[in-house]
């Protein structure tokens, strides 16, 4: 097995697209499991942690460009007050081994609908940033990247960049669960985020489709109903209805680590218990 | 008797008895250092795979090799054909096949080896061997094993062991009656260490094999049958054991390392990763129950009646002695007058299941400790005061009329755990004592706190006329001017500390320092297994016997040499001391360069069969008791658990090291708490679907709280020291504390283990 190491971003890319055959290689935290096991035998590996780009983040309007190889530690110390979503997110990442190695690119390369990093991804209404040496680069919604189970829109020629995700202009959530109180996959998640500037709201799902998915009609239902102006206590029927629209939206299946109907169940009560703190926390900082 | 808290004084003092020696690994495991059996290595060497079934049940038709040998690398690919001695193995009965011969019988069966100078090469290789299956129909419902149309897993039928047990009144009236049916389904020893070992030939058509195992000498029998080789030709010696709890009592690596490296001539190591692990061990029993008790109004318990399912899977392994923990001790430590068990040990083609840390105890004590719940409720009692008022006492009659004729102190276990303090209310301020921790799933909302109690009694030793014995020898000798004593013992250092203890022993026997203990081999006497809490009593029983017989014959030469009487002559501090505390000589002086070396095959009480239409009978040598108290916070809403405390009371007869004793503790604990909340090998179609880390999951320490615990040491006086098994109690009558507290927070009966989200939020 080939071990590519670029030092530079054009280094990276030129090697991307002469060795279609080798793996790109982040924290390692997916990568090498695969490995261990013989799920994979890449004829190469590229090693992307030299590429200094990739491991920084910086603002870019009112959006932070998130470079693919920042791990969840530093998202956690460095981004909690202005993603806090994914902060939340980040937080339930593994143990602390895999936070300090794992990537928010890694996680969208997997593109497993587990990944904890998408759901909050998607209700901020992040961009995916994709680069290739001989197109350059595209940006897409997120939404737009899963394509499928484990499957993206990444093209075998390019890497992901980044991802740009807005500042959050109000609180956001992230709820998660498991069978046991850490370290483990989410049966299924939630982020909500209000955007009280353009008084809409975002959703994403985890682990309860073939791929992360927002949970539109919930969110146009509360966009509409939640008392922006005046911004009085949430009706706890609203709340109610929240929850089961983003049930609604999910497709689960049953499987060794739960049942459809308890992902769907469960969907409703953090939803709807999500957007209750979210928009307890817009009054209260009102 | 004392009560000692956990805090035990944490000084080693000299290193005797009672006292909180270190351990002689300690160090180097903390430090990573240990040789584990997955680090053996040899120059030379080869490794050796496993080729599975992947069916549950499937005819062979034809196994073609040629493709699999024909890759660069390869040393050797076997088939069940190159089985040189009878192709079978088992811990009672010898009933599996080394390599399945003609058909396989459950889903990671055996059926090739290869071995290659690379364990990749050889992976690879395996994949290359074309095994033509005929799928057969496969029986994965214990319940209808037993049916006359079910698929016949082995001539003569699907029943393992049936234990039938009357005794009193048939059927007695009561005026209260609870019943219930709970299921447990099947949990995994999960060690850390996956197995491994290394077979070295010795070029005269013999093998040394290194391994990872719980009892040295069945599996050199085993090997040996296997091999068609005598015991002299095959020697087994320890690796490094990285946790065991009943997984290693049956072969995995062993005959099929031996098998490659006689036909290679070259040594041959073999090590499971963890999906293969889960292949390569049996599991504990999932348990079908149907309770009832009957009492009188005030709830004095009448009658106890019981119908257990045990799928024991493919093969017998331990299934008939599961069976038989089950119904002797399946009613568990309390008074009945009237009582009716039935419990089935069956085949299916389900994965194999066997020894595990409680065996069969813990199945059974989620049905009993639920029931005793259920009848509290009843007769309008709380959950001590029934436990307390039906607890087995001294003296009392169990439920195969054995007399329990030492220490049984149900009730004040249980008092002592009500007694302890409750804890606060969860910090509102730290997500990770919530249900749920940081998945951030809840400010308190769906949070409802419950208290749950179960107390258990435990078999130690083997059981049911079981020749249970250890052997020991013990050589005291002058090296570099200072007595030393070597402790040697086939007996299997699992983690537990049973090599510690082995030193505090010869330490206060000899009244020397420095003791070694020599590596567990096949060289000296069987020890037994490291199993059913056993070798604390048993090889420590014999280390201290042999350590007599050596001191006996030392003070017989200092009498001699001195001139003196025997009698009242002692060894300390090593040094000859007169009764009266006066040095007479050192120890140095009266060995001078001879060794004084003794071998010694020590017993237990004898025990005895049950009747086979009673089940009545002395069954057990000694009986562990204890208490757990769990208190838990449950998200009602989302099914979540968050344990807040899990408090204990045991008696251990006597603490030979406190601190290893309270590790036991709180290792059985979590133990019995994984079931309770998340531990189960899921099995669908005879097919496992979590062979993994990943799903099959064990408590992290946000879920596992620090623990209360009290020791009490009521000496058992027919016991080396006193001493009392300590390793399964706790993992018996914690899981069932935890889900009577997970049942009073969410009011749902929770009657199938372990307790999922679901069932906690009925959807
Ligand atoms: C013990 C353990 C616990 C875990 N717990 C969680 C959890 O709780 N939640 C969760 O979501 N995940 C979890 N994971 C999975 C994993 O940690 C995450 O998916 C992580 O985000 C992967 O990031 P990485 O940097 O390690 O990626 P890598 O393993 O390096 O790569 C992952 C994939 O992304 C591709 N890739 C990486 N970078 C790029 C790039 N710049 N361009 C194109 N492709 C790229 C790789 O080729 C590979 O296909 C866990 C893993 C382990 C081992």
């Amino acid at each position: 097995m080939d071990f590519l190491q670029p030092a530079t971003w054009s280094e990276a890319l030129a090697l991307r697209a002469e060795r279609p055959d080798a793996l790109p290689l982040a924290g390692g935290t997916d990568v090498m499991v695969d490995l261990t096991f013989d799920r994979r035998r890449p004829a190469a590996l590229l090693d992307l942690t030299r590429v200094p780009d990739l491991q920084e983040w910086a603002l870019e309007g009112d959006r932070v460009r998130l470079g693919a190889g920042v791990p969840y530690a530093r998202v956690l110390t460095e981004l909690a007050g202005r993603l806090p979503g994914l902060a939340i997110a980040a937080r339930t990442v593994g143990s602390p081994q895999i936070r300090t190695r794992g990537t928010v690119g890694g996680n969208l390369g997997s593109a497993s609908p587990a990944g904890d990093a998408h759901p909050p991804l998607l209700a901020a209404g992040a961009e995916v940033e994709l680069a290739s040496a001989a197109r350059g680069t595209r940006r897409l919604p997120v939404a737009d990247f899963f394509t499928g189970p484990k499957r993206s829109a990444l093209a075998a020629d390019e890497l992901i960049a980044a991802v740009l995700v807005p500042v959050a202009a109000g609180p956001q959530q992230f709820c998660k669960v498991g069978t046991r109180n850490a370290m483990v996959i989410a049966v299924t998640s939630v982020a909500v985020a209000l955007h009280p500037d353009r008084r809409a709201v975002g959703t994403g799902i985890g682990s309860a489709a073939p791929t992360p998915r927002r949970a539109p009609k919930a969110e146009q239902l509360v966009a509409e109903e939640l008392d922006w102006a005046g911004r009085t206590a949430l009706d706890d029927g609203l709340a109610a209805e929240f929850g089961h629209r983003v049930a609604a939206a999910a497709a689960p299946i049953d499987d060794v680590r739960g049942s459809a109907a308890y992902r769907r169940h469960a969907l409703a009560v953090m939803a709807r218990r999500a957007l209750t703190w979210a928009w307890d926390d817009l009054r209260r900082a009102a | 008797m004392t009560a000692t808290t956990t805090a035990a004084p944490a000084t080693t003092g000299t290193g005797r008895i009672g006292e909180n020696a270190v351990r002689p690994d300690g160090t180097l495991k903390v430090t990573g250092e240990f040789a584990y059996a997955s680090d053996l290595w040899h120059d030379d060497m080869v490794w050796g795979v496993t080729l599975r079934s992947p069916h549950p049940h499937a005819r062979i038709r034809g196994i073609d090799v040629a493709e699999a040998l024909a890759v660069p690398g390869v040393t050797a690919v076997l088939t069940a054909d190159d089985v040189p001695g009878e192709n079978a193995f088992g811990l009672e009965h010898a009933d599996q096949p080394v390599l399945a011969a003609d058909v396989v019988r459950y889903e990671g069966e055996p059926v090739a080896l290869v071995a290659a100078d690379h364990p990749e090469t050889a992976r690879r290789a395996a994949r290359r061997i074309r095994v033509d299956y005929e799928v057969l129909p496969a029986l994965t419902d214990p319940l209808r094993a037993l049916d006359g149309d079910a698929p016949q897993v082995h001539p003569g039928g699907n029943l393992v062991r049936h234990l039938r047990l009357r005794r009193g009144e048939p059927r007695p009236e009561a005026p209260v009656v609870v019943s219930l049916d709970v299921e447990v389904g099947m949990q995994d020893q999960a060690f850390l260490g996956p197995e491994s070992g290394l077979a070295v030939p010795d070029g005269e058509g013999g093998v040394d094999l290194y391994v990872a195992t719980q009892w040295l000498h069945v599996d050199q029998r085993q090997v040996c049958l296997a091999l068609g080789l005598p015991p002299e030709r095959v020697r087994l010696t320890l690796a490094g054991v990285g946790g065991a709890f009943g997984g290693r009592e049956d072969l995995s690596v062993h005959v099929h390392a031996c098998l490659l490296a006689l036909r290679t001539g070259r040594p041959v190591k073999m090590s499971y990763g963890r999906e293969e692990s889960f292949y390569g061990h049996v599991h504990r029993h999932p348990a079908w129950m149907t309770y009832e008790f009957g009492a009188e109004r005030d709830g004095t318990l009448v009658h106890g009646r019981a119908r257990t399912v045990l799928d024991g899977g493919a093969y017998a392994s331990s299934t008939a002695a599961v069976v038989g923990n089950a119904g002797t001790l399946g009613l568990g430590p309390y008074r009945f007058g009237s009582v009716e068990v039935d419990v089935y040990g069956v085949f299916t083609h389900n994965p194999p299941c066997g020894a595990m840390r409680g065996f069969g105890c813990v199945q059974t004590a989620f049905a009993v400790e639920a029931l005793m719940d259920r009848l509290a409720e009843a007769v309008g009692l709380d959950p001590v005061e029934i436990r307390r008022r039906n607890g087995l006492r001294e003296g009392d009659r169990n439920i195969t009329g054995q007399v329990v004729d030492s220490a049984a102190p149900v009730a004040e276990l249980v008092e002592r755990v009500a007694a302890m303090p409750l804890p606060p209310p969860a910090d509102p301020g730290d997500p990770r004592a919530r249900p749920g921790a940081v998945g951030n799933t809840t400010r308190g909302e769906g949070v409802r706190r419950g208290v749950g109690y179960a107390v258990t009694y435990k078999n130690v030793g083997f059981s049911e006329g079981f020749d249970d014995y250890s052997t020991a020898r013990v050589r005291l000798q002058v090296t570099a001017g200072e007595p030393v004593a070597a402790v040697h013992t086939a007996a299997a250092e699992v983690g537990q500390g049973l090599v510690t203890v082995q030193q505090q022993i010869a330490r206060t026997e000899l009244g020397v320092d420095r003791v070694v203990v020599v590596p567990a081999d096949t060289s000296v006497g069987s020890a037994g297994s490291t199993s059913a809490s056993r070798q604390t009593y048993v090889t420590g029983g014999a280390v201290r016997a042999a350590c007599e017989a050596v001191r006996a014959a030392v003070l017989r030469r200092a009498a001699v040499a001195l001139d003196v009487a025997v009698d009242g002559l002692r060894l300390d501090g090593g040094k000859v001391l007169a009764a009266d505390g006066a040095v007479l000589a050192a120890l140095a002086d009266v060995l001078g360069d001879d060794a004084v070396e003794e071998t010694v095959e020590w017993r237990h009480r004898p025990t005895h069969a049950i009747d086979p239409e009673t089940g009545q009978g002395d069954a057990h040598v000694q009986f562990a008791f204890s208490a757990h108290r769990a208190v838990v916070d449950v998200d009602v809403e989302l099914g979540l658990v968050k344990v807040v405390a899990l408090d204990t009371a045991q008696d251990v007869g006597r603490a030979l090291n406190p601190d290893a004793v309270v590790g036991q503790i709180h290792g059985g604990s979590a133990q019995g708490l994984g079931l309770a909340l998340m531990e189960e090998v899921v099995v669908t179609d005879g097919h496992v679907r979590n062979p993994s880390f990943t799903d099959y999951l064990l408590p992290t320490v946000l879920d596992m709280p620090p623990m209360r615990v009290e020791v009490l040491e009521y000496a058992d006086p027919h016991a080396p020291y006193g001493v009392r098994g300590v390793g399964e109690p706790p993992t018996i009558s914690s899981g069932p504390a935890v889900a009577a507290a997970v049942r009073a927070a969410c009011g749902r009966p929770l009657t199938r283990l372990p307790i999922r989200p679901e069932h906690i939020t009925g959807t």
